[in-house]
């Protein structure tokens, strides 16, 4: 966002990549840190190349807690609340409070914190964390709204569509009320507003490498703890929770992975079923990113799918068509990507198998 | 000892494939593990070696001819890129059920439980993603430069890679590594617990060299924006101190050969001593400034909740702390008797020092050899050697670097952090072994001890 750089420094620095000796760089390194080799900077001079104005727009879009760096616009809490729904509640929930896919977006903020500028749930052990009870700057909700948002098909928001949405999330979270319309005019003052604007600390040793540790143990050799209390063991339960370790660790060594999941001795290795096999596809092609075999996520469950298309003639191409290409609509707002990492053939057996009810 | 091992009934253990013949495996199922003892004595020094027969003659394994001795190999290049034995299956990259919802915003563990030394198989690098991966082509792929700089510049990979470059071995831990244990013991194995950790070579141009080129401003410009180019486009702020130190490498190569993918190809940000996610993968900006930039990963998330409801923010250095691969969790001593006890150091503050090996839940500690080389923010390997009399046991390892801090433990991370700050947890691992009576037991568990 901070350009030094002017049309006019660009204009001579063309003419300094045309011969003249390092005009643009008349500030040379002064030091260099031990062991450096550098090479004079006017060898490099051909290397890398100015970057245009057109160019610095496109891709420097962070925007700074100081506000550098955000684009006019605006949008009302109502508009937020459309684009909300169509796009973001999937995965988020219709209120921000979804579990299901990420941690949720709204919820734990009470009225006196937006005074406090702490968030008071922030220190009940019990209370799960919301992205609006944690968060101590607009700019960072605008600018991973704007960057990153919708999760599948991130920078597809206008400007004002960008405001809109961060305007809904803090209705969400009770910081807005339904009838504010955010712009970059008045987003200083909505920061004032934060419930934990002064929530964070740099006041650690964790940041610089010359940082003092906050915990500290001492390097006693004998004799040392006295009673060794074992204060926690892995539940019975979560044993076999990771799969069958014995299939986890080498068939040779001083070590075996234990068994955890019971196999008859003797028999050979589960030979992976068919359904196994088309997992591993869909997965390769990205595709258990929002579908799951029987449960909706962020798209409809494979079975939703082949209860949907049973007896269409034509469904077989028209859901190759949309693996291949994406689609849109059928299901909601979100776009699905294509599946470009997977072959025609490969799609093709992914489909047959989702129209048969993807048999595990 | 004063603990008491956790009373596990006997179980099926897992054939030793390859050196069992079926009667064999019969007896291992109804627990009858004599047999392998008597076989581990007569084996006379040999060890854990595959001993399976009771010959007069001597084993199978010499005297039948094997196939492989008594055919023609495959040619070379049969794979022109070289995959692992068909044998070392079960060493891959997991994800732990149930930690994420969906797998394109998913971590996978590299699998320390199988690994030697201190070098990270490209293929078994820990992988976190925010938002999916991508192949991205190189020819396409730029790297800005913008902010406090006399001269805003843009380089194709040709370019970077034709400037000067330095190769270096790091560690690359992901903050939230060992986050699962906080409260009390959640995963079975070191690929779990400690999974989310991975060394390699990496090769690259200094960051330095390449602010230095386009003249950044010194005085203003004490912070640096590195921004991923994929859909997540990645943000995390590094201060200046460390790109001035010359450590900081915009890194195309990986153990001799270009990024793999999933790690960032063509370009990615290395940033020693400092958690995996400032490490930014397919970079495709950098830009200096004068203020911390307050991203989504420095202030909704690697945030580190301390009790007292404060988030403490741009916490980055990884401390000291080390683990034992072998033996460690879900793994089965065979038998009593010699062991090497091997693990992993590291620290983000420089050189390990000294690491320290209990076989008591840390009341007694000897200290291990490390093995060379012994590098700056890299892992180190340590050694030891243990002769088990099948007693119970909790086996830890405590880490000591340069700067003469020691790897706390549990009880005295929580004391200061309480047990929700889910990111930086470097405590000393406890791994239990059961009491070995001669039918079960010797099953390595993951316990919290102190």
């Amino acid at each position: 966002m901070s350009r030094l750089t002017e049309a006019a420094a660009w204009r001579a620095m063309k003419v300094c990549l045309s011969g003249c000796t390092a005009l643009m760089f008349a500030v040379a390194p002064l030091a260099q840190a031990a062991g450096a080799s550098v090479a004079q900077l006017g060898d490099w001079k051909s290397i890398g190349r100015p970057a245009t104005p057109a160019e610095v727009r496109a891709w420097d879009i962070d925007v700074r807690p100081d506000f550098k760096g955000l684009p006019k616009g605006s949008g009302t809490v109502a508009r937020g609340q459309e684009i909300w729904e169509a796009k973001c509640a999937t995965c988020h929930g219709v209120f921000g409070e979804a579990t299901h896919v990420f941690t949720p977006i709204a919820g734990g903020v009470h009225p006196e914190d937006l005074q406090v500028g702490h968030t008071a749930s922030l220190r009940k052990p019990t209370e799960a964390r919301s992205t609006v009870m944690k968060l101590s700057h607009v700019s960072t909700l605008w600018d991973y709204i704007n960057r990153a948002m919708p999760w599948n098909a991130p920078r597809s928001l206008s400007t004002d569509e960008v405001y809109a949405v961060t305007a809904y999330v803090l209705n969400l979270g009770g910081i807005l009320p339904d009838d504010f319309t955010l712009s970059e005019a008045n987003i200083a003052e909505v920061q004032k507003r934060l419930p934990n604007r002064d929530g964070m600390s740099t006041d650690h040793g964790m940041w610089s490498v010359k940082g003092r540790p906050d915990v500290h143990n001492v390097a006693c050799m004998k004799d040392c703890a006295g009673e060794v209390k074992v204060a926690s063991v892995l539940p019975e339960a979560a044993r076999p929770a990771h799969g069958n370790l014995a299939q986890q660790n080498r068939i040779i060594g001083p070590v075996r992975g234990v068994v955890t999941v019971a196999q008859a001795a003797g028999t050979a290795p589960a030979i992976p079923s068919p359904g196994a096999a088309m997992l591993q596809l869909a997965n390769r092609g990205a595709c258990l990113s929002c579908h799951q075999i029987e449960t909706k996520v962020v798209g409809p469950a494979f079975r939703e799918v082949a209860a949907k298309y049973k007896g269409d003639a034509r469904a077989y191409t028209t859901l190759s068509a949309k693996v291949k290409n994406g689609g849109q609509g059928v299901w909601g707002a979100i776009p699905m990507p294509p599946a470009q990492s997977l072959s025609d053939e490969e799609v093709g057996k992914l489909v047959r198998w989702v129209l048969e009810g993807a048999p595990q | 000892m004063s603990f008491s091992p956790r009373a596990r009934p006997g179980r099926l253990q897992r054939a030793p494939e390859g050196f069992l013949r079926a009667h064999e495996i019969s007896a291992v199922a109804a627990g009858r593990r004599g047999f392998l003892r008597s076989a581990f004595a007569a084996a006379a020094g040999l060890g854990l070696a595959g001993v399976a027969t009771a010959q007069p003659q001597g084993e199978e394994a010499i005297l039948k001819p094997q196939p492989w001795a008594t055919t023609l190999g495959q040619p070379v290049a049969a794979y022109p890129y070289g995959q692992p034995s068909k044998y070392e299956k079960n060493l891959m990259r997991r994800e732990s059920p149930g930690l994420t919802r969906v797998s394109a915003a998913s971590v996978a563990f590299s699998p320390l439980q199988g690994m030697f030394g201190i070098i990270t198989a490209s293929g078994l690098h820990f992988e976190r993603h925010h938002q999916g991966w991508e192949d991205i082509d190189p020819s396409q792929h730029r790297l800005m430069v913008n902010g406090l700089v006399q001269q805003e510049s843009v380089f194709t990979m040709d370019e970077l890679m034709r400037l000067p470059s330095v190769s270096r071995i790091h560690f690359i831990e992901c903050g939230a590594n060992t986050g699962m244990e906080w409260g009390n013991v959640a995963v079975p194995t070191v690929q779990y617990t400690h999974g989310m950790l991975s060394c390699s070579e990496f090769t690259g141009v200094r960051l330095i060299d390449v602010l230095d080129h386009l003249g950044y401003d010194r005085r203003q410009g004490r912070y640096v924006l590195a921004e991923g180019g994929d859909g997540s486009g990645m943000t995390r702020t590094i201060p200046m101190e460390l790109v001035e130190s010359g450590e900081v490498l915009l890194a195309y190569g990986m153990n001799g050969e270009m990024l793999r993918p999933e790690n960032g190809y063509p370009l990615r940000l290395v940033v020693p001593g400092v958690q995996g996610v400032s490490w930014v993968k397919w970079l495709r900006r950098i830009e200096v400034g004068d203020l911390p930039y307050a991203t989504k990963d420095e202030t909704v998330h690697y945030v580190d909740l301390m009790p007292d409801g404060q988030l403490r923010q741009y916490t980055s250095i990884q401390e000291a702390k080390s683990v034992i691969t072998t033996p460690s969790g879900g793994q089965m001593l065979l038998d009593k008797g010699f062991y090497n006890v091997s693990g992993i150091a590291w620290s983000g503050r420089g050189k390990i020092k000294r690491v320290d090996v209990s076989s008591d839940g840390g009341r007694n500690w000897r200290t291990a050899r490390l093995e060379t080389p012994v590098l700056s923010k890299a892992l180190t390997r340590f050694n030891i050697d243990w002769v088990w009399d099948g007693a119970p046991a909790i086996l830890q390892s405590r880490a000591i670097d340069e700067t003469g801090y020691v790897q706390p433990k549990i009880n005295q991370l929580r004391a200061v952090r309480g047990t929700r700050s889910i990111y930086h947890n470097n405590a000393i691992q406890s791994w239990q072994v059961a009491a070995f009576d001669g039918k079960s037991g010797g099953e390595v568990s993951n316990v919290q001890a102190y």
